[in-house]
């Protein structure tokens, strides 16, 4: 029997490379540095190697190939951008992940047990989440370049495995944080099982498990329709499920709020990217020619998650779970691009989870740093009179919240604008109607939390706010200038996206 | 068209001063102030250079644009940020920026006991910054980036001192009316885009040629609600008494001599607008004219003597909304009042201002009296100031305002003779309050409380002052001599024919001045024949209580939106309890925190999580099953 060597491109894989090697250093140092050295060390490592691999990403913008890994990953404009975009979040993310007041000392300990204690007491502060993130990370990187189902499913489970873990490490209300963790492993494998079922009819109706193949067979009308049918709706149940469409959404209020504030941060930013750049891939090449089929079911589930996440989330009163909520809605407005199935609804797509991403790390970061003797605050009726004690950091999560609801001189107002005008311009008016009215509702709670702290007199209940750490000061910062610099010159990262977001098959 | 790559530093400079001063801290309170009117002062500096390039070309080479950067570009919907300063802009930019400055300097000294004087300073360059973008920019989305500034400096402006709850509650008034106004701009811009396809100023103007004159009558009224809202005209015009809160700095530039003049800048901007939409341009006229009056009364039952400015400069801003709503012939006296007044109205703050930094923070003018002989500069600077807003001449109101009372005569057949009557008698009772200003402030007897000690304000206070009155003295003669305002501003707008003139120029005038006349007599009479009291007396006739309570304008406001609103919102609220309150709760950890209508689905067990999912599957096949049936 002939046994070929497989045929890797190194150096288009590296991004995914490094990142893999920093995260077994990292487990390396979780066993043999000295607990004092510890948290800096892994800090540096993780850093260095995000950095490194955006370095990497940047420097192999230009070389794009369907044969980097013998045809199962590609690398073009689209994987190069959502790459980069992962890695930018995940940089600012790993800032707030730095604050280890956040995270359970000994995640393996039963809470409230005297284990626990005494690994609190001794400061034996375990550091896993960072080789875990890592992993996590390396996963999203591999999630919108797969090029077939295999891998794609490989990638699925390579940045999901991780986030489960990273959900259940939260040092205050660690119980609720385990549940949740549990809740998001167990849907999470059960949509898993619908993904690899909806594999398995794609295989049956094109005999091919390559997104090329799968395309030719539409083309040519070969198979069996019904199994296209089945194989595509099952897919989408997988994919739908990590971003948090309704009807897959119920794990994510749940899971963002008990999960420690950064890993939630890191998840609902970096998450998004890679889950919604996969989708793009898979809709924008494999299934666009069966577009006949899919895009109405997919109008309806946009238009079902934009109402559902802007209506619920007006009753929240968690500023974690109103973000949550907020974030299914967000969900939402994204599926009108992957929808919209032209170009423009790509670059926009892409300039959308970029923007809503960043600020999505920002708003997380400030719900860290509203505190009380007992950790985080997060009854919003607590948040009140805040821009009078702190007007520096409520008027940065102004900002953020502005940016949600899409107001301009905001970067979402530009993500908005240009993923509904895409939208509006493929025929999906429905979708575009829709989106507008739950903008408006959605408006509503995020400027209601603005008056909330703006506009209220100030409860003496304990609430303080944290001074910021250097670190989360740079992620505020970041987040900050990248928000109001992308609502204000656009224009160069629209024409750079324009110019690189062209998909090859 | 001309091009210039220095128009930016008009904004960049104060905006930059705005920006250090917020971000060095207390680190920067030393050399704070002195950055921040350095600032202001370099930005009137570019402004002359301006200028004098400007007047160097031909009328219509003069204009000048720079192109920044490309703000949106998506899809058909294109928009550049870039500045245009033309003949209506620079007349502005001179204002903000020469009174802005003069201001900067009084505020050093005013300001000095503040400990947060360098903030005060940070949110002065700012507002200077947004108020030269508004005027600036080049389309209407731009003009509303810097209206919206201006609203927030504003905001921040009057509630500097918000930890007297009073002055909190004042800011939010403020920033709640103006966000009405606000919204009628951004329907404005809606609309513009939705029926003519562009919003830069020279792009509607050329569609506005042949746009159908429903769609400009609407944009027409919008910018009008924009105007109302940002000038204090009627109906939105109760925020600016209570604005009075903010350091008396403030009232001097942005509530009296640039931000409120912000709507008649619109209105004259959009002249093509109005000029075919009549109905939209009668409705101006109309809030122009009622606003005069209604300023006017209320100034005359105002013991404030702030208050009674700010009636006053809602009167005044009532008169140049009227000048601009009178068409072509009214645009170029409506911005001339607009400039002399922001003369001899600023100055005339700054003046309360000088009065009330002798007296202790009092306001109340019942308890002045006899201040001439212990502030003379005040006296002479502020006595200039009132010559000059009564119409005097040869002081700076003659030739401004005198223009406007001919210009509406003139407007012809009942129309013409209305408003020619609202306006004399505006003049009248301008002349009667403002008579009793000065009466109750600066002459008769004392009717301070001993432990007060009037002293004329330092070197720094009293020059800007007098600068200003040079301004309120010569501006009129200067503006209209030869017509030089009205030929400079003619390329902008549409041309008009000759008017038959109902009224001579002198009959207006001498009609003008016997009302005047009229006004000061009784004020004369009431207040300086007769003991004023140093506590406002209680029985008067209903007209002077109702004048007291602003004409009833909180009443109103209160019957027609707060209640309402406030029910909406409680009942709002009461559902919002009703459902949290009715969640099941204690099943799982989960549970407790959610509450939503659609509870039934948030359950916290991961089963029926898992069963949703599910249900979702069948959906989705059952969806796409019939889809493609």
């Amino acid at each position: 029997m002939d046994f070929a060597a497989p045929v890797l491109n190194y150096s288009l894989l590296s991004p995914i490379l490094i990142l893999l090697a920093g995260a077994l250093i990292g487990v390396l140092v979780e066993a043999f540095v000295s607990k004092a050295l510890r948290p800096i060390t892994q800090l540096s490592i993780t850093l260095g190697s995000l950095v490194l691999s955006l370095v990497q990403v940047w420097r192999i913008r230009n070389e794009g190939s369907t044969t980097a890994a013998m045809g199962s990953v590609i690398v073009d404009g689209p994987a190069v951008l959502l790459q980069a975009s992962i890695l930018i979040i995940s940089i600012i993310s790993v800032f707030l992940i730095a604050d280890t007041e956040q995270f359970t000392a000994l995640a393996a300990a039963l809470p409230g047990s005297d284990e626990e204690r005494h690994a609190l007491q001794s400061g034996n502060q375990v550091t896993e989440v960072y080789p875990l993130t890592l992993f996590a990370v390396s996963g999203m990187l591999l999630f919108p370049i797969s090029s077939d189902l295999i891998t794609l499913f490989v990638a699925l489970e390579m940045l999901s495995l991780p986030l489960y873990l990273m959900a259940g490490l939260s040092r205050r209300r660690r119980l609720a944080s385990q549940e949740s963790a549990l809740k998001y492993f167990l849907l999470g494998a059960f949509s898993s099982a619908f993904f690899l079922f909806g594999a398995a009819f794609l295989y049956g109706y094109s005999s091919s498990i390559t997104f090329a193949g799968i395309h030719d067979a539409v083309n040519g009308a070969a198979g069996n329709d019904v199994f296209l049918l089945i194989g595509i709706a099952f897919l989408s149940i997988g994919l739908l499920f990590k971003v948090g469409a309704v009807p897959f959404h119920a794990w994510s209020p749940d899971v963002y709020q008990g999960a420690p504030t950064p890993v939630t941060a890191f998840m609902a930013a970096a998450t998004k990217v890679a889950a919604f750049g996969a989708m793009l891939r898979i809709f924008y090449t494999a299934f666009a020619n069966a577009q006949w089929s899919w895009t109405p079911v997919l109008s309806l589930i946009a238009i079902i998650t934009m109402l559902f996440g802007s209506l619920v989330a007006i009753t929240q009163r968690d500023v974690k779970r109103m973000l949550a909520y907020s974030s299914i809605a967000h969900a939402g407005f994204l599926l009108s691009g992957v929808i919209a199935l032209n170009k423009a609804g790509l670059d926009a797509s892409i300039f959308y989870l970029f923007a809503y991403g960043v600020a999505t790390v920002g708003g997380f970061a400030i719900v860290t740093l509203v505190r009380d003797s007992a950790g985080e605050v997060t009854d919003l009726n607590r948040w009140k009179g805040l821009g009078k004690r702190s007007p520096w950091v409520a008027t940065s999560f102004a900002v953020f919240l502005l940016a949600f609801a899409g107001i301009p001189l905001t970067s979402g107002f530009i993500g908005k604008f240009s993923i509904f005008s895409a939208a509006y311009e493929s025929g999906a008016k429905g979708v575009v109607i829709a989106g507008v009215l739950s903008s408006a509702i959605a408006a509503f709670f995020y400027i209601r939390v603005i008056v909330l702290m703006f506009f209220t007199d100030p409860v003496e209940d304990g609430t303080s706010v944290e001074i910021p750490s250097s670190l989360t000061q740079i992620t505020v910062a970041v987040s900050l200038i990248v928000t109001v610099a992308l609502g204000v010159f656009p224009a160069p990262l629209l024409n750079f996206i324009t110019d690189h977001a062209i998909f090859i098959r | 068209m001309t091009t210039s790559t220095s128009l930016v530093y008009l904004i960049a400079l104060p905006l930059f001063g705005a920006t250090v001063l917020l971000l060095a801290g207390r680190r920067a309170d030393k050399w704070g102030h002195i950055l921040g009117t350095a600032m202001s002062a370099s930005a009137f500096a570019v402004g002359v250079y301006q200028l004098t390039q400007m007047l160097g070309r031909t009328n219509e080479s003069r204009p000048v644009t720079q192109k920044l950067f490309e703000w949106i570009s998506v899809g058909s919907f294109n928009v550049d940020a870039g500045l245009m300063l033309d003949q209506l802009s620079i007349c502005f930019v001179l204002l903000i920026t020469g009174v802005g400055t003069l201001i900067h300097i009084y505020s050093i000294s005013y300001m000095s006991h503040d400990h947060d004087r360098r903030r005060f300073f940070a949110y002065l360059n700012l507002f200077i910054a947004a108020m030269l973008l508004l005027v600036l920019g080049n389309s209407y989305l731009n003009l509303y980036v810097g209206w919206e500034g201006v609203g927030l400096a504003s905001y921040l402006l009057i509630g500097f001192w918000n930890q007297k709850p009073a002055y909190a509650t004042a800011s939010k008034k403020a920033f709640v009316m103006n966000r009405i106004g606000d919204m009628g701009l951004s329907f404005a811009i809606m609309i513009a885009f939705a029926t003519l396809g562009t919003v830069s100023f020279d792009g509607v103007k050329a569609a506005s040629e042949h746009a159908s004159t429903a769609a400009l009558t609407a944009i027409g009224i919008m910018l009008l609600v924009a105007a109302t809202g940002k000038s204090a005209q009627f109906p939105l015009q109760a925020w600016l008494g209570d604005a009075m809160a903010g350091p008396t700095p403030v009232s001097a530039l942005i509530h009296a001599a640039t931000m409120v003049t912000a709507g008649v800048y619109l209105i004259t901007r959009s002249n093509f607008i109005f000029d075919a939409a009549p109905t939209a341009q009668l409705l101006v006229v109309i809030v122009g004219a009622i606003t005069l009056l209604f300023g006017a009364l209320i100034g005359t039952a105002k013991d404030d003597i702030k208050k009674a400015l700010a009636a006053s400069t809602m009167s005044q801003i009532g008169y140049m909304i009227l000048g601009a709503g009178l068409g072509p012939v009214g645009y170029a006296f409506a911005i001339m009042h607009l400039l002399t007044h922001g003369f001899f109205k600023a100055g005339m703050f700054l003046g309360a201002g000088s009065v009330m930094h002798g007296m202790n923070d009092e306001v109340n003018m019942r308890k002045y009296g006899a201040l001439r002989k212990y502030m003379p500069i005040t006296f002479a600077t502020f006595g200039l100031g009132y010559l000059a807003i009564l119409g005097v001449p040869p002081f700076a109101g003659f030739y401004s305002k005198d223009k406007i009372i001919e210009t509406a005569f003139n407007a012809g057949g009942n129309k013409g003779i209305i408003l020619g009557i609202v306006t004399l008698l505006g003049a009248g009772i301008t002349a009667f309050y403002m008579t009793r200003v000065m009466i109750l402030t600066f002459t008769g007897k004392s009717r301070w409380d001993d432990e007060v000690h009037p002293h004329e304000s330092p070197l720094l206070m009293w020059l800007p002052m007098a600068i200003l009155a040079v301004g309120s003295v010569t501006s009129g003669f200067l503006l209209s001599n030869g017509d030089a305002l009205v030929n400079w501003l003619a390329p902008l707008f549409a041309e008009h024919g000759e008017h038959a003139e109902r009224l001579q120029p002198m009959v207006v005038s001498l009609l003008a001045l016997a009302v005047v006349a009229v006004g000061i007599a009784i004020a004369f009479f009431k207040y300086s024949r007769q003991e004023v009291l140093a506590i406002a007396p209680e029985n008067v006739s209903v007209f002077t209580k109702i004048a007291r309570q602003d004409l009833m304008q909180d009443k109103f406001n209160e019957a027609v939106f707060m209640r309402p609103g406030q029910l909406l919102t409680s009942a709002l609220v009461k559902t919002d309890e009703a459902v949290i309150d009715g969640a099941v709760r204690g099943v799982g950890q989960m549970a407790l925190g959610s509450g939503s209508v659609l509870r039934g689905i948030q359950t916290g067990f991961v089963r029926s999580y898992a069963a949703l999912i599910l249900v979702g599957a069948a959906l989705l096949i059952a969806a796409i099953w019939m889809v493609t049936q």
